[in-house]
Formats: structure tokens, sequence, C-alpha cells
């Protein structure tokens, strides 16, 4: 069978991602005519069984749907149902939230760049084979990683599923003595996230570039994590050389992006009026990239990705490790200002009377913009809850870049490319996204593919 | 080439949030030390490495000297490759609320499955699922299980180097009261009137849940012979509905046996009088 040929190339396990997931891919003379990524966890029905719970429930519950970015369910879900409520959470309380998720994202972006990520560029199937070889760099990532942790069982109570969120702010609030030892560790972990940017600018690039339109959260003057309003920046530069971004508000996520069925896989497959798109680390940066914290400005621009201070955007997903670890840096500075300025707030919570209503928040996760939506009765009793997770809202994006790579590979110079450089290839496109497939598959609808 | 002496460790996951088989990349300080002293032979969420990979539908690269599961099983598929997966494993330890009591998913046993996947789905007919979200020793035999939503980093730790060392791990079944009374938290019950399942919760979290004045939600699913009835009684007087209850223990660990009772109970139990009127 020529390699130019007709042929069907499977990974039943995609390894190195959260979750689990397959890949499939089509070849017809020498054309890519299928790109699918298979995602078959089963389905867990949260939205489902959220309905009947209480207006205070949805932080713990929707934690579950996923290890890897609970603080981002739980803070999304905070918001909606304080959004409902019409209930405000003020600054102290705000801040320290914000304080949780930059230890999250420590966390889990550093586990992609160093445990999952990094072993692509340098040709190992693990970071337990990276570490062999660059047991330095392995290990100042998993002290950034550590770092992130920290945070999160300090002032969440545990690193997986935290215990310390509820709807209107916290059950404890810690005093500064108890942020004394984060800082420490902190301190050292900003110097180490600085050069992990160095590390991983100093990678191989292949040279593509996605050209699809980019979803983030915006807040003016903030690289906005869990505030601000969702924001697109359109594929193409406009007429006057910039390319536009616009904002759609919160109330009307669900009237621009719109799911449908993909009959392979437990996911549904979101667009944006009519279009793929990307939601993540690159479609932040795009966005917000001009309001990173300083040293994570210098590190960005040293790196590489040119001046996001004057709108400077990385489209190219190989490169999302640079970004991801910018991101870590920006986050570790911003945990730390964090730190420095705080002064414990006179309530832990506060109080969220439930009212007859619906609200609904996005917040950006580690991997990407998380919007949820609940309705409730008049004693709090849940009507309604809907979620469209990240990774969800990415798949048609991946799937588009996995058919181009492969394509461009196939129609490039050189030998034809064998079944495992394909295989290693799709991985390869598959891991810059940082998919969250338990995530992504939970609540999606899910079709058995016959014959 | 000699043969590795290290014993090997599979990861395997079913349907759950990933974070118990994360547990064990969050082990920052013990990750690489670890792998000196066991092969990670299995673990895709940590390696693509061609045994990793092996699925386990074939029989691939076993045995394995120690599998850990994560997550519970929802479909027939799933159902066949647990089995598969005992065959394989010399030592067989569920790490996990999923794994070990069904996981939140296991709120579909008590509901109409079909009124979940309408809920959910737009075309629920092409939903391969089950209807019931069951742990691994409702299907295979297992060794051990470790509880928690999410697992207790220590104590999975513990239980590698049981397992490695050939001993039983010593996880102790009792209640989060005791661990509470170790970290010298005021109770939060006693002090406060704050409902807390502590005191039929199997301990394991480090009693994190007071510790930070909040009543303990049972994450770690029951422990061993738990009083429900005095729970249940004590809930009540702590201004708990009947409602609160029944929801408070069919969360993570809902599907647990021992928590069978416990709607009747509620149920069943007229209110205490006024919190003044009773004597503490």
């Amino acid at each position: 069978m020529s390699h130019r040929g007709s042929r069907v190339l499977r990974l039943d396990a995609l390894a190195r991602v959260e979750g689990e997931a397959a890949l499939h891919l089509a070849v017809r003379d020498g054309t890519v005519t299928e790109a699918q990524l298979r995602i078959y966890e089963p389905p867990r029905f949260f939205e489902a069984f959220l309905v009947g719970r209480g207006h205070g429930e949805p932080p713990d519950i929707t934690s579950r749907i996923c290890g890897i970015c609970p603080v981002a369910y739980q803070t999304t879900a905070c918001q909606a149902i304080e959004r409902a409520c019409g209930v405000t959470v003020d600054v102290p309380l705000t801040e320290l939230r914000r304080l949780l998720y930059y230890g999250e994202w420590i966390e889990s972006q550093s586990l992609h760049i160093h445990l999952l990520h990094a072993p692509d560029f340098l040709g190992h199937p693990s970071a337990v084979e990276l570490a062999r070889e660059h047991p330095a760099a392995v290990e100042r990532g998993l002290r950034i990683k550590q770092a992130g942790n920290t945070i999160m069982e300090q002032l969440g109570g545990r690193a997986i599923h935290p215990i310390n969120v509820r709807v209107g702010g916290f059950y404890h609030v810690p005093t500064p003595a108890e942020l004394v030892p984060l800082a420490e560790r902190l301190r050292r972990a900003h110097d180490d996230a600085l050069e992990t940017v160095r590390w991983v600018a100093g990678f191989d690039f292949p040279d593509v570039a996605y050209d699809g339109p980019l979803l983030a959260m915006r807040d003016p003057g903030r690289y906005a994590i869990d505030s601000g309003t969702p924001a697109v920046m359109a594929a193409v530069a406009g007429s006057d050389g910039a390319t536009p971004v616009r904002t759609l508000p919160v109330e009307e996520f669900e009237r621009h992006v719109v799911e449908h069925q993909v009959p392979h896989s437990t996911a549904l497959v979101s667009q944006l009026d009519g279009d793929h798109y990307l939601t993540g680390c690159l479609a932040r940066y795009a966005i917000s990239g001009r309001w990173l914290h300083p040293s994570a400005l210098d590190a960005a621009r040293a790196a590489g990705l040119g001046d996001p201070a004057t709108g400077a955007v990385c489209r190219n997903p190989f490169r999302s490790i640079i970004v991801r670890a910018v991101e870590v840096a920006h986050a570790v500075a911003e945990a730390l200002r964090i730190i420095d300025a705080y002064e414990p707030p006179s309530r832990s919570y506060v109080a969220v009377p439930p009212r007859p209503a619906t609200g609904c928040a996005a917040t950006e996760a580690p991997r990407g913009l998380l919007y949820h939506r609940y309705a409730m009765d008049a004693d709090g009793t849940l009507t309604l809850a809907r979620i469209v997770p990240p990774t969800a809202q990415n798949q048609a994006a991946i799937e588009d870049d996995l058919r181009r790579q492969v394509q461009s590979r196939l129609d490039g110079p050189g030998e034809p490319p064998g079944d495992e450089e394909l295989t290693a290839l799709c991985e390869r496109a598959v891991r810059n996204h940082d998919p969250c497939i338990s995530c992504s598959a939970h609540f999606l609808d899910l079709t058995v593919e016959h014959g | 080439m000699e043969p590795d002496p290290r014993p090997s460790l599979a990861v395997w996951k079913f349907a759950s949030c990933d974070g118990c088989q994360l547990t064990l990349l969050d082990c920052e300080d013990e990750l690489l030390p670890l792998t000196d002293r066991v092969r990670i032979t299995h673990f895709l969420e940590m390696s693509s490495a061609e045994d990793s990979r092996e699925p386990a539908t074939l029989a691939g690269t076993g045995p394995y000297d120690l599998s850990l599961v994560d997550g519970s099983i929802t479909t027939a598929e799933d159902v066949r490759r647990v089995h598969h997966i005992r065959r394989i494993s010399r030592r067989l330890v569920t790490i996990g609320a999923c794994a070990t009591a069904g996981g939140i998913q296991a709120l579909r046993n008590f509901a109409d499955v079909e009124e979940f996947r309408a809920a959910v789905y737009a075309d629920p007919e092409y939903i391969a699922t089950l209807d019931t979200s069951t742990p691994i020793s409702a299907h295979v035999p297992v060794d051990f299980e470790l509880r928690g939503c999410p697992i207790d980093r220590g104590q999975l730790l513990e239980v590698i180097t049981a397992f490695l060392a050939g001993r039983k791990p010593n996880i102790s079944s009792h209640s989060v009261c005791f661990q509470c009374k170790r970290r010298g938290t005021t109770c939060i019950t006693v002090a406060q009137g704050i409902p807390c399942l502590g005191p039929v919760t199997h301990a394991g979290c480090g009693a994190l849940c007071p510790a930070y004045g909040r009543g303990c939600y049972g994450c770690f699913g029951p422990m061993a012979q738990p009083n429900l009835e005095a729970m249940v009684r004590e809930l009540r007087h702590d201004g708990m509905t009947e409602r609160d209850i029944v929801r408070v223990f069919r969360t993570f660990n809902a599907a647990s046996p021992e928590y069978g009772p416990v709607p009747e109970l509620a149920t069943q139990q007229a209110p205490e009088p006024p919190a003044e009127e009773e004597p503490r």
C-alpha cells in the first residue's frame, strides 16, 4: 500500500492527556478525508443530577467533573449562582478566590508543560525518562507545580477538590501569617517559572499556524481569569491591519456558541457563530497579552513571542508550551502580589439568599473558557444546569488542526510519512491543545458509531 | 540484559474525574524516587510508551504486580475491560470513591436513567451506557480499597509501599472524629451546632472540613459500622431537613450500601425539639 494512497490510521488510546480519547484518520488518494478526535469517555450525567439539588451545592458537585481543574468549576459555579441571586462578592474575597485560581493555574499548567507536553519536544515517552536526561528541568517543574498545589492546600484545604469554597466566598479565610510560607515558596517559583520560559523557548517548533477565531475572557487592564466578558478575536486582520476583537455579553453566550452532535465523540462539538474556534492559552494571550504582569511580559518578549504589549499574537499551537510557561510566570507573580497586599476580610463569605432566577458565568479554566448557567426556584432548588467546558469547544479546531498538519506533511517534500510518524504527529497536535477529556465528555452527547 | 528487578505498576481509568490517578502525579517530592523502586508500566496519563498504550482488551504486557484502578464501571465494554485487568494483575487496588463506591455518577442508580439521558442528551437513544455506576468490587475481586473523593496522597503512598513490601496497608477505618481529635480541632457540632458527618465518615482526609469551619460532607464515604440512626438524629437536631439529609449522603459515595437506610431514617425520625431545650 502506497503511503500516498488510501489508508486508515487508528490510535486506540491517546497518552499524556487528561481523560481518554482515540484518534481516527482516513486518507484517500493522498487527501485527508477524516481527522477525528474520538472522545470515548462515558457520560456521567452531571447536568441531569444537579437538577433538584440546592443552590449551595454546585461548587462541591461540579468540582468532581475534573480532578485537574476543580477550582475552575467551583469559581464558575459560584459566580453563576451569585449572579442569579443578585449578590456581589466584595474585593478581599474576590482576590482570595483569584489566588486559589492562580494556584490551580500554576499546578495545572506546570503539569502540562513538564509531565505531558515537554517529553514530545525532547523525544521521550514520559517525564520519568525526560528526568534522566534533564533532571534539573523536571525537578524545577515539579517544584513550580508544588508551589501551585501548596496554594490550593493552604487556601482550599487540599489540591484536588478543595473543600473551602462556598457560594459567596469561603468557609475560612486565612490569616496573613498563614500565607507567609506560601510567599516564600512563590518567590522561588517565580525564578523557576522564568527559567522554564527560557527552557521551553529553546525547543524546536514546526512552523504552523491556527488561522481561526479565538475566544477568551477580556477585562481591560487585567489578564482575565475570573473576570470580564467573553471576547472573540477574528481570524483575519481588518482593513486597518489590526485584528478586531468583539465582546459577547455572557448572557448571550449560548446564542453564539452552539453545540451539535458528531457521530464519533461523546463530547459535543461547539461552533461560534457557525465556525470552529479555539479557546485556551493562545486565545487568552492574543486577547489579554498586553495586560500580563511586567515580569511575564519581559519573559514573553525574550522568548520570541513578539511584544504582547503591542498586541503580538501567537497562533502556532506547538508554541503554546511557551505561552503556558509565560502564564505560569504571570500567575506566580500575581499570586505573590495578592499575598503581599493581603488583609483578611471581616467576613469569610457574603450570604447568598436564593430567589427564582437564572444566572450564568464564564471564567478561564487552564484549558480555556468554561461556561455555567443555573436556574433555581424560590427555595434555591436548581431547575436547570448547563455547562460548556473548554475541550468540547476546542474539539472542532483540534480536528481542523489535525487535518491540516497531516495534509501538510503528506504534501511536503521528502519520504512519504509512515503510520508511526503520522501517529506521533497527530498525538503532538492534540497534546498542544492540552485537552481535558474527562471534562468535555461528562455532559455531552454520546453517539455510537455503527459498523 | 539483566531483567528489571523492579515490580511493575499499572494505573487504569474508568468513569471518573481523573483526580485519583492525578494524585500520583501530585506526589511531587516522591514521584521520581518512586520510579526508582517501581516500573510504572501502564499509566496513560503519564506516559506514551508502548507498554503504557497496550489496550487492556488485548492480552498485552501483563502481568502487573500492582494495578491501581481509578473510576467506576458504567459501560458494558468497561465490564469486559475490568475482568481483563483483574486477570493480568497480581494485586488490584481501587483508588477513590468512584472505583470503591461507584462515585457521584452512581446517582443514576437512584433515578430513572432514561430521564437522565433525556435531560442531558438530544438523541438519548444513541447513548451506550449502563443504567448503573458500580464499584470495581461488584465485578472482580479487589485486594484493597482506598477511600476518598479524592484519595489522600499520603495514603496512596502508604498503599503502594505496603504492597511492594508485601504487607497490609496501614490505613485505619475509624471515623473523621478521631482525626479531628488528633488534630486538636474543637468539635464544630458541639461548639457551633454545625451539622457534620464526621462521626460516620471514614478517616483519611485529615479532618479537613472541621478545621476550615465546615461540617464534614462525607467525601471519604462510610466508616466501618457507622451508627446512622444516631447520625440522622443528630443532623435533625442540628437543623437539617429530611431533604437536606438525603442530599448530603447522596453525593460522592451515594451508592455505598451502608447509606441505604438513610432516606427511611430521615423520614421516620420526627424533628427534635429546639436546641435550647435539648441537654447536650
